[in-house]
């Protein structure tokens, strides 16, 4: 972890090249230790297939939840680079949401974490190469559950 | 939130099973679901950041006369750019023309900053190496219309002449295609791949629809697109000339589309595939 | 330094939502350009909002999140005025931070 927030340092360092942003993050408390970024998890995020991605993930065997888990994506995507995906749980106690894109050349495109306070619900948008399957990743109470949904993604016309 | 979700989906289930009976008789339901797609990307809305450095733009003191943009009258007095853009194109009485928003901006950053204009119109549009200023600043002015009824004059002689004109050249077959506006925008219920077409001659609902979304955000070009730009591709895809920037051919046919889209609350920019 | 974020936050029913608007190119670093080179890969890879001090939502992203990234989170608590900080960091090492106060 505190290797971690040396790097974190260095990077703003260089970016800004002053004490100036670096006091600020410091009063903003992000440098602290309690509250450095988690590291960002390399191996998972350059996984090309789901088993590895799901590996990566420390996911051992997810259990298939339609029910406790709402996967909102439209049925078909105007436009593949931009397709937005709403994961929400009525779990207790989330702790992490991940979405990823089965056929994507990175397959894992996002994980959240949630803390204590924050509700089990998560929006974002997604770049779709091909039509494919969204999958859901969620964990709650230290067991991953598991939902997937196919998008279509159709080439664009012309006006609009 | 969660019961609403659920709510939601069960109302999306119930959607998706009615359309799949009809399916097979019309294609309501990719027009359906292309429709909630545009609904769900309908937040956040990337534009806002061209809205942002078109303000800034707009205060910024520039050119030669190292001057801002805040005296230009869009219509509205000097400086005044709220709900200026529901009522453009309109006649500008020191110019002696009707002008469209960007062919007003570049008559106020000609006169107020001394910028020269074959400058400004050599890049009148943002591209993915470089944004446009005068693209910036016409997504910031229309911004400050939203919600506001478009109430385009004809009164004035000129502008009712451009109204003509416009609506001519919308009509006006040319070119190897033999095509018009008209061919693909005077008839409802016509598509081309999943894009329905608007008529945007005889229903007025599609022509309000839009040319109250423009300019908008292209998901698929990752940049907001002002509605001299919009117009250009149309020409482009009839295999026309290319329109020179603002000219009086590209503000007549704006005034012509502007008047059929009059009545319904402006609402850009837009945010679009 | 990067860009601005657009972000809103309202207070709703001891609920806050939080919408945040990143502005970043986010390049897969797969695309390539008219002449056939590779544009390289130029991503946030992680972003972090607080309130209060305390981290309300972290999340790490890849390549296949869109240009101007968006994201919609609530958490518990919040009150009119009181700010959320949120912080981007690209894998160029380039961040961002922008604050907003709660609207009621």
């Amino acid at each position: 972890m505190s290797m971690e927030i040396d790097l974190g340092r260095r990077k703003m360092l260089k970016v800004s090249g002053g004490a100036g942003l670096l006091a600020l993050f410091g009063s903003l408390g992000l440098l602290q230790s309690g509250a450095a970024l988690a590291e960002w998890n390399k191996n998972a995020f350059s996984a090309k297939n789901m088993d590895e991605a799901l590996n990566a993930l420390g996911v051992i065997v997810p259990e298939n939840n339609a029910a406790s888990i709402q996967l909102t994506v439209p049925e078909i995507a105007e436009n593949g680079s931009v397709v937005p995906v709403t994961v929400s749980s009525s779990l207790p106690n989330v702790e992490q949401i991940s979405i990823l894109v089965d056929k994507n050349p990175n397959v894992l495109a996002a994980n959240f974490t949630i803390p204590a306070g924050t509700e089990g619900m998560v929006t974002t948008r997604v770049k779709m190469g091909q039509t494919a399957n969204v999958v859901a990743l969620v964990k709650a109470d230290g067991k991953f559950y598991r939902v997937a949904k196919e998008v279509k993604v159709t080439a664009g016309g012309c006006g609009g | 939130m969660n019961t609403s979700n659920v709510n939601k989906a069960i109302l999306m289930l119930a959607l998706a099973a009615s359309c799949t009976v009809q399916a097979a008789e019309n294609e309501t339901t990719d027009s359906d679901r292309i429709a909630a797609y545009r609904e769900m990307i309908s937040d956040g809305n990337p534009a806002e950041f061209d809205e942002m450095r078109g303000e800034e733009l707009w205060k910024t003191a520039a050119g030669p006369n190292q001057a801002t943009l805040e005296k230009c009258d869009l219509g509205k007095g000097p400086g005044v750019v709220k709900g200026a853009y529901a009522e453009l194109p309109r006649y500008f009485k020191d110019t002696g023309k009707v002008q469209d928003l960007e062919s007003r901006l570049l008559t106020c950053m000609t006169t107020l900053q001394g910028l020269k204009e074959e400058d400004i119109s050599a890049k009148p549009f943002a591209s993915e190496k470089k944004a446009s200023d005068i693209s910036s600043l016409t997504t910031y002015v229309v911004g400050q219309s939203k919600g506001i009824k478009m109430a385009v004059s004809v009164k004035h002689p000129k502008e009712k002449e451009a109204y003509e004109i416009g609506k001519r050249i919308f009509n006006y077959r040319a070119g190897p295609y033999d095509f018009a506006c008209s061919t693909c925008h005077a008839t409802s219920g016509v598509r081309i791949r999943m894009q329905d077409l608007p008529n945007l001659s005889s229903n007025k609902k599609d022509a309000q629809s839009a040319y109250t979304s423009w300019p908008a955000y292209r998901v698929s070009q990752g940049l907001t697109r002002s509605f001299q730009w919009r117009l250009n591709d149309c020409f482009r895809q009839q295999r026309f000339p290319e329109p020179k920037f603002a000219s009086e051919a590209t503000v007549a046919l704006t005034m012509f589309l502007a008047v059929s889209a009059n009545g319904a609350k402006y609402d850009g920019p837009g945010l679009k595939r | 330094m990067g860009k601005p974020m657009k972000i809103r936050a309202a207070v709703k029913d001891g609920v806050t939502e939080v919408k945040i608007l990143m502005q970043h190119e986010m390049e897969t670093g797969l695309r390539k350009e008219a002449d056939g080179t590779l544009v390289p890969a130029w991503f946030i890879t992680e972003v972090k909002a607080q309130y209060q001090g305390r981290t309300v939502l972290e999340a790490q992203f890849g390549q296949s999140i869109s240009k101007n990234p968006y994201l919609l989170f609530h958490f518990k608590g919040g009150a009119a005025g009181e700010k959320v900080t949120v912080s981007w960091v690209d894998n160029k090492g380039d961040t961002r931070t922008d604050e907003v106060a709660i609207a009621a």
